[in-house]
């Protein structure tokens, strides 16, 4: 599943991104593979997300988030 | 003797790092531009030890090295190139307690440019509340530097820090990464090529397309061995060297650094369920909006009404007691007015730029961000185009620099060419002045009619700004590119110290910037104003006498009208008469319409130029406009002509400086030129219809 299918409060850990589509900053920002990311918060219309990835609180939109796959954890 | 020390400040933003700056430096320091660029370049001096001084430069926060835009290039150049007078001794990398593993990131790409680095840890007052703890000396073994646990909250650790600086060159150069675990034949034939230089620089110069010392990306592409690699291929391998980034990060943190979860984020959770709140966070927002505008005009009011009248009697004082040729007249009736126009300003620039100040450093702003994307993105814009929005009621100039963190480049340059409409503090006096003499002073509905007005011109220009965008949207072909990444930092107080700072810097620069222009047209307008060619302007006196009954004051009045008609200035305003009379403008107004197309604030000192040079009396700016009056007798400025110079100012692109900074930061003429044509193009018709429905009434 994608990281946009998650919803607010769940956790997951990022399985693959697909590499040309993510921007590179989300990556220096610690978005890697194998790492736990949270579901903080969504603005109106469920975009853009506003995450929690390893400790650091970030947000991207919901195009963005079609392009990172996770497995989800249970809660 | 005493040598110096150039010291690098570098960090992610929101770390703290412009605190440390300031803790270092003190009022030490200076803001200037990179040469060409308009990115700020903050440099001060700090007194290590007796006779040790380091020249500081802060340099503009970033995640990483790896940042795209074309004028943080010429900071990374800074940091390649050992010649620059720049060139940095020793690097010090700040970084947040909370976020050390990504600060990291930032600190092992300095150090493999072999740059000897020191790391200082900041918000370590906030370890044990965050249940925080860090093993110092097993971090230095690990990362091969030394460390500073500092607070620039408490100014805790600011002498250790000092005393790591002075102690520079014990510290090691060697770098964490081992390229050749990325890619081991690519980056092997890279070092083989160019021997003498750090794999890392090169790298560097291959991806950010920067140069230094006669080596760019042309001449490692034709180098031997063919380097030429296409973007996706790079793009991989940068993805690659991030992870091998933080595998080396993990394995540090994992022996030195210890952090207890549990107690980390239950506050800002907290405050986030409000503030981002899918209703309540909007009514929140709304809320701190409005207080912002109710500071600016009502906080401002005072100081202003104060500054205006001092000008008043100072230009009067000069009048009576400097001798009257012609030094002492132009300082009296043009460069006193002229500055007063400028000074006035100073309040509302610094109580807008007190308001966003204190939302940046307290992490609000990212929420603002976080919930105005969806809204905005449907006009072409992005959640990050709020903050130039926002900025640009106080001023254009720093709102359109303040769009470099927007990545999308169609979202960018649409920001860039709206923002103009957001009403700047340029256009105030010219809608305050023009409200207290044509809308009635009374009460609709319990709220000021004159307070209605003027909130009403502020909707019109975010509304037009919108309008602007959408259309934008439409026109432009540009390649979509999905790149918003969004930090949202921790809650903090902010540091009143850094927002004083803030706020003198960007007062200090609008008021020199702006003070410039206004001050030379004042100057070339009192000129033209008080020469004309020909015996209408010299003979001006013999003329009025022998065409009129009048004696006494009025004779006197009558003779400095006919003077200003004859001048150079009356003749530039009699020749555009025409084009603007269908707006309700007479050849006076005219006048201060061409003045201020270099900046809008000229209107009202033009205006005071113009009736000082045709009155003798002590009297406000304001009372002089009312008492002015159209051949018919009735008052120039009624409710038709004032509505109509409303509509102009709030779309006509009216400031050179604007374009100026427009033409930097697409550096193309194309954008400004478009936005003069179409902005002013706009104006026209607006106040065209405006003045011709007012007529009705």
């Amino acid at each position: 599943m994608t990281l946009a299918e998650l919803n607010k409060g769940e956790r997951a850990i990022i399985e693959d991104l697909v590499t040309d589509s993510v921007p590179l900053k989300l990556i220096e920002m610690g978005c890697l593979p194998g790492n736990l990311i949270e579901l903080v918060q969504l603005a109106p219309f469920n975009d853009p997300m506003y995450l929690n990835v390893n400790g650091a609180h970030l947000a991207i939109r919901r195009e963005t988030a079609y392009k990172i796959y996770i497995k989800k954890l249970a809660l | 003797m005493s040598k110096r020390i150039n010291i690098a400040l570098i960090g992610n933003p929101n770390t703290g790092k412009t605190s440390v700056f300031n803790l270092l430096t003190g009022l030490n320091q200076k803001t200037g531009n990179y040469p060409g660029i308009t990115v700020e370049k903050k440099e001060g001096i700090c007194n290590l030890t007796k006779g040790t001084k380091a020249h500081i430069i802060d340099l503009p926060g970033t995640y990483s090295l790896n940042a795209s835009s074309l004028d943080e290039n010429l900071v990374i150049e800074l940091l390649l190139n050992k010649n620059d007078k720049d060139y940095p001794d020793v690097a010090i990398v700040i970084a947040d307690v909370e976020n050390l593993k990504r600060n990291l990131l930032l600190f092992t790409q300095i150090k493999d440019l072999g740059i000897p680095t020191l790391l200082a840890i900041n918000m370590s007052d906030r370890m044990l509340r965050k249940g925080i703890s860090i093993d110092v000396e097993k971090m230095e073994k690990a990362l091969q530097t030394k460390i500073a646990l500092i607070s620039t909250r408490k100014k805790t650790g600011i002498d250790d820090l000092k005393n790591l600086i002075a102690n520079h060159r014990k510290l090691s150069s060697t770098s964490c990464l081992d390229f050749t675990q990325i890619d081991t034949s690519y980056f092997e034939s890279l070092q083989k090529t160019f021997p003498n230089q750090t794999v890392y620089k090169l790298w560097l110069v291959i991806t950010q397309d920067v140069n230094f010392a006669k080596i760019n990306r042309n001449s490692i592409d034709q180098s031997e061995g063919s380097h030429t690699r296409s973007a996706s291929f790079l793009k991989r391998l940068q993805q690659r060297e991030t992870i091998k980034r933080y595998q080396f990060i993990n394995e540090v943190l994992k022996s030195s650094y210890k952090i207890n979860l549990e107690e980390a984020t239950d506050f800002r959770a907290r405050l986030d369920r409000v503030l981002t709140h899918k209703f309540w966070g909007y009514v929140i927002f709304f809320v701190i909006l409005l207080t912002i505008f109710q500071a600016i005009f009502d906080w401002s009011s005072y100081p202003m009404d104060a500054i205006d009248s001092t000008f008043v009697s100072l230009s009067e004082m000069a009048k009576t007691h400097l001798p009257s040729w012609f030094v002492p007249k132009l300082i009296a009736e043009g460069i006193i007015p002229g500055i007063g126009g400028v000074v006035i300003f100073i309040p509302q620039i610094a109580v807008l730029f007190i308001f966003i100040s204190l939302l940046e450093e307290s992490g609000y702003m990212s929420r603002v961000v976080f919930m105005m994307d969806r809204v905005l993105r449907r006009y072409g814009l992005s959640g990050k185009s709020v903050v130039p929005l926002i900025s640009g009621t106080a001023c254009a100039i720093p709102a359109i620099m303040a769009t470099r963190n927007i990545e999308n480049w169609k979202e960018r340059l649409i920001t860039i060419m709206v923002t103009p409409f957001t009403t700047c503090s340029a256009r105030l006096p010219v809608y305050l002045i023009l409200i207290a003499l044509v809308v009635p002073d009374t009460r609709v509905l319990g709220a000021n009619l004159q307070g209605l007005v003027l909130m009403g011109l502020y909707l019109l220009g975010f509304a037009m700004a919108i309008i602007a965008a959408q259309i934008m949207n439409k026109l432009l072909k540009l390649p979509h590119a999905n790149t918003f990444v969004v930090e949202m930092p921790n809650y903090r107080l902010p540091l009143l110290r850094n927002v004083l700072i803030t706020v003198y810097d960007k007062t200090k620069s609008f008021v020199l910037e702006a003070g410039k222009i206004i001050l030379a047209i004042s100057v070339l307008l009192w000129v033209m104003a008080s020469n004309g060619p020909g015996e209408n302007f010299k003979e001006a006196e013999k003329i009025v006498v022998e065409s009129t009954q009048l004696t006494g004051d009025a004779l006197e009045q009558k003779v400095v009208a006919h003077k200003l008609e004859n001048s150079y200035l009356g003749l530039v305003g009699k020749a555009i008469e025409p084009a603007i009379r269908p707006l309700g403008y007479d050849w006076k107004i005219g006048i201060a319409l061409v003045s201020s197309f270099a900046a809008r604030e000229v209107f009202v000192g033009t205006l005071a130029t113009i009736y000082n040079v045709g009155s003798d009396e002590e009297d406000t700016i304001k009372n002089r406009m009312a008492a002015e009056v159209k051949p018919n007798g009735k008052p120039t400025f009624d409710l038709p002509t004032g509505m109509s110079l409303m509509m102009f100012y709030a779309f006509a692109m009216q400031c050179m400086s604007t374009l100026a900074i427009v033409r930097k930061e697409t550096n193309s003429w194309k954008w400004p030129a478009i936005q003069l044509v179409s902005m002013t193009a706009i104006a026209y018709i607006a106040a065209f219809v405006t003045y011709q429905i007012f007529l009705y009434f």
